[in-house]
């Protein structure tokens, strides 16, 4: 019966502590990832569609996009490791291992953009194109949520908020970190490896 | 129950609760206020007004359409007017309604003193009420959105709609969705961890089955909807390419991407008013609902399969014979687990002995619409009929008699059911029976010539049409039903206005009902529940009566958790007591939010970046805020007063 466990002593904790954050944030993962589902959807469906051979030009190169894909990874990691250190009460490793996480995270939104800058035509030059522009850049624009989250860790970090026994948000935030991660994945092997293992 | 209001210690402990809970009456404080029955009301109150908005838009059509060769409206005019109707109706009013009962009701039907996420609720509704303000703006800019609902492309493309109009529906729709996906999380994460001790999840009434499927389903089915307007925009704004064949686009994406949202939505918008009817009707048939068991698994399953059926709204646009085969099937079979619950309420009903009540009026009157919207839905989903029928009025008369029918008509008979428990006082009777009547035969009249216009061959969405083609008639008999109807809901409105300060004190349970939300007082006090209740059975406050499960239920339990606003955690499946919540108190935060996300929006329309840019940072400063990380550690406590 329910009641019998209450005569034991139970956690007090400040809301979203425990479960209600990480729930939380677990519904919306799951939500962005719907819409993510649904925008690869696009890419599916106008692909198969396509008249002309697709996607137009052959697959894009990897020469960018496949170091700066460890670059992004390379930064979970760090991150990961840097929740490793406070879960033992180690200020110092969150605070280096956000910052690194972060610096990696700046560097893949500006590999990024080099890589926008280097296509030679417009996301309104073709079907291709305004999906490959908006895929992307609706995933920048989850990298950019990122790097704010991850900043914001980092300043609470610094200002001394977390400790050994009290830092839901660092796992409730890095768990978003991980998903912007995962779904890059997705997005790489849409545009870049699909066509090269001769699905579309 | 032992009425032990006058014991001194516990006169103490009630106003110490107070004290903590309730919200200073301020300007301020009502801003600022994160309760779950003040945002309940709100969602509620705005939901109405949109719905008597989009009634009178409604009857302006009506007007236009009495007589053939009409010329009240211009066709611009008819097009706005009558996207702008659908757009309130589906987004504006249908589901936010049920926000609205399902905020109220959740905490004190689940025995928790607050949602989950207090101030996430106080933002939904703000978000909702801005995207509200932003999609009819455009009314007084007179760029209404202007094709359709559904909004189908290449007519909504720029080179066909070049205005602004399309641009408010896509940007707007984008907006609405942020309030019912955090809505909807809300709601998921609630039922996951603040039930009371007890209410595991085989005990929970049919409205938190019905909300909790709706919401997760609007987790899944919101995105779609989100892609497909977020590519519109960008078609629009940018010329890309998503819609268009010329540059490589395909109109039939928009089709896919929209239907897929919109077929798991009208479930969204039917499945937590038929909770509302499975929990209310029971308690005015003084026995306890048929088939529970079959019920709550009918509402899941309808949902999923709700979502592998949104092609038949497609069947006229040309497609490969087995794949309408297959969803006309699949359509055909979602008729099962509603014909579940039809039957639960016809066996509730005959084995109970009914007290004709105007709330179970509108339910049994429900029952009714429900089956004649559920055959004509049966008729489209048959691939040949729906060849015949698709853009006619047959389609228009379906798919009023179901939303209306399971929207509208249970939403005024919960409101008749709940508003004492909302308010404290009873709604007049007797004028509640005659709304009935009037909205009941107003209806019928308005709505089932529409199958027989449909019949004759006429279109749906045409702004007037020729003498002689013998739709005259049947016209007529529906503008006038329409006005009929609409008297129906009016003097619901003035009952309602009426009874808040002039009806009967209603007491704590005036229908004698089994749910936990009638063992408060009604109104109920700012923290719902003094002492949390233990709940042991499906049914609380019958369980004198029906015997039913092995314990009783505690209402008056010795929990008393005083130490600021706190709740109860519970696991999730067996509802066992698990941590002791601290809640958040009120704060302007959510409001705030919501209006820089209101001027974010109105910056994309008026292509002003800078300012876009300036919200988007004020935004984040805003949740950096709210997000700020407590400085108290958890600690370890008994719950046991
Ligand atoms: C007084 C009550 C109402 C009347 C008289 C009425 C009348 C109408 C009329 C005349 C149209 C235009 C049909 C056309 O030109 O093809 C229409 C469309 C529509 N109505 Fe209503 N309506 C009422 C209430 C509602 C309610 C309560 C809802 C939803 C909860 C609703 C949902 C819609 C939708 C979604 C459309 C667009 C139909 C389409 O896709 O073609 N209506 N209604
Ligand atoms: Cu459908």
């Amino acid at each position: 019966m329910a009641d019998l466990s209450l005569d034991r002593p139970l956690p007090v904790a400040p809301s979203g502590y425990r479960s209600s954050g990480w729930w939380g944030l677990a519904t919306v993962i799951a939500t962005e990832a719907a819409l993510f589902v649904f925008l690869i959807f696009a890419y599916a469906y106008l692909g198969s569609q396509s008249a002309t051979p697709w996607p137009p030009g052959g697959a894009p190169a990897l020469r960018l996009a496949g170091p700066n894909t460890v670059v992004l990874l390379a930064s979970s990691l760090a991150a990961w490791w840097g929740q490793k250190g406070i879960e033992r009460g180690r200020r110092g490793q969150l605070v280096l291992g956000l910052a690194i996480a972060l610096v990696l995270g700046a560097v893949f939104a500006g590999v990024q953009g080099l890589e926008w800058a280097a296509k030679p035509h417009g996301p309104s030059d073709s079907a291709y194109l305004s999906l490959y522009f908006t895929i992307t850049g609706v995933h920048l624009a989850h990298v950019a949520v990122g790097l704010a989250v991850l900043l914001a860790l980092l300043v609470w970090a610094a200002l001394g908020e977390f400790t050994a026994a009290r830092h839901e948000h660092v796992g409730v935030g890095l768990l978003y970190w991980h998903f912007v991660d995962a779904v890059w994945l997705v997005v790489f092997t849409t545009f870049y490896l699909t066509p090269r293992m001769g699905i579309f | 129950m032992v009425d032990r209001a006058l014991d001194p210690a516990v006169v103490l402990e009630r106003r110490q609760l107070a004290q903590t809970w309730e919200t200073p009456r301020t300007v301020v404080g009502w801003l600022s206020s994160v309760d779950h029955k003040e945002i309940g009301k709100r969602y509620l109150v705005t939901a109405f007004v949109f719905l008597l908005l989009g009634g009178v838009e409604a009857l302006i059509l009506r007007l236009q359409l009495a007589r053939p060769n009409e010329a009240v409206l211009s066709p611009e005019a008819y097009d706005q007017i009558f996207t702008l109707h659908g757009v309130t109706m589906i987004f504006l009013y249908a589901l936010p309604v049920l926000s609205g009962f399902s905020n109220y009701l959740w905490p004190l039907l689940l025995g928790s003193r607050d949602m989950a996420f207090p101030r996430l609720n106080a933002f939904s509704y703000w978000t909702f009420l801005g995207a509200g303000v932003f999609i009819y703006a455009s009314v007084f800019m007179g760029q209404a959105p202007n094709a359709g609902w559904f909004d189908y492309v290449p007519l909504a493309g720029r080179e066909h709609d070049p205005g602004l109009n399309i641009d408010v529906y896509a940007l707007g729709i984008v907006f609405l969705g942020v309030s019912t996906t955090v809505g909807a999380i809300n709601f998921v994460v609630t039922l996951l961890r603040t039930r009371a001790p007890g209410m595991s999840i085989n005990r929970m009434p049919i409205l938190v089955w019905g909300t909790i499927t709706a919401s997760v389903a609007n987790l899944f089915a919101v995105p779609a909807l989100t892609a497909a307007c977020l590519l519109l925009w960008l078609d629009r704004q940018f010329g890309m390419h998503f819609y268009d064949i010329a540059g490589g686009g395909q109109p039939l994406l928009w089709q896919h991407l929209f239907w897929f949202f919109g077929h798991p939505w009208v479930y969204a918008l039917v499945l937590p008013a038929m909770g509302i009817v499975s929990d209310a009707l029971p308690t005015f048939c003084r026995r306890p609902l048929v088939g529970y068991t079959a019920v709550a698994l009918a509402t899941v399953a309808t949902m999923v399969i709700g979502f592998g059926v949104w092609v038949h709204h497609m069947f006229a646009v040309g497609m490969p014979p087995l794949a309408m085969s297959f969803f006309g099937a699949a359509s055909m079979v979602i008729a099962i687990p509603s014909a579940v619950s039809v039957f639960a309420w016809i066996a509730t009903i005959w084995t109970g002995r009914p007290v004709w009540t105007t709330a179970f009026l509108y339910f049994a009157g429900f029952i009714l619409l429900f089956v004649i919207g559920g055959v004509s839905g049966f008729m489209t989903a048959a691939v040949p009929l729906d060849w015949q029928l698709t853009d006619t009025y047959f389609v228009v008369a379906h798919l009023h008699y179901v939303l209306l029918g399971i929207n509208v008509f249970p939403v005024i008979g919960g409101l008749y059911y709940w508003f004492p428990k909302m308010t404290g006082r009873l709604m007049d009777e007797r004028l509640g029976k005659w709304s009935f009547w009037t909205a009941f035969i107003g209806f019928n009249v308005a709505f089932f010539p529409m199958h027989v216009a449909g019949l004759m061959g006429m279109p749906r969405r045409i702004y007037t049409y020729p003498a002689g083609m013998g739709w005259g008639g049947p016209n007529l008999i529906t503008s006038v039903g329409s006005f009929v109807f609409a008297a129906g809901v009016l003097l619901t409105v003035w009952n309602v206005i009426r009874s808040r300060t002039r009806g009967a004190p209603a007491g704590a349970n005036p229908w004698d009902a089994p749910t936990l939300e009638w063992s408060v007082a009604s109104p109920p006090p700012a923290y719902n529940f003094a002492r949390l209740p233990i709940v042991a059975s499906r049914h609380p406050l019958w369980e004198d009566r029906l015997g039913e499960g092995t314990g009783r239920s505690v209402l008056d339990s010795d929990i008393r958790l005083t130490e600021g606003r706190e709740t109860l955690a519970t696991t999730p499946l067996d509802a066992e007591a698990d941590a002791i919540l601290r809640m958040p108190g009120d704060t302007p935060i959510p409001l705030l939010l919501g209006l820089a996300l209101t001027v974010l929006f109105f910056a994309l329309l008026w292509k002003g970046w800078w300012l876009a840019g300036a919200a988007l940072v004020v935004s984040a400063l805003l949740t950096a805020a709210w997000l700020r990380p407590s400085r108290r550690a958890p600690r370890e406590e008994s719950a046991r007063g």
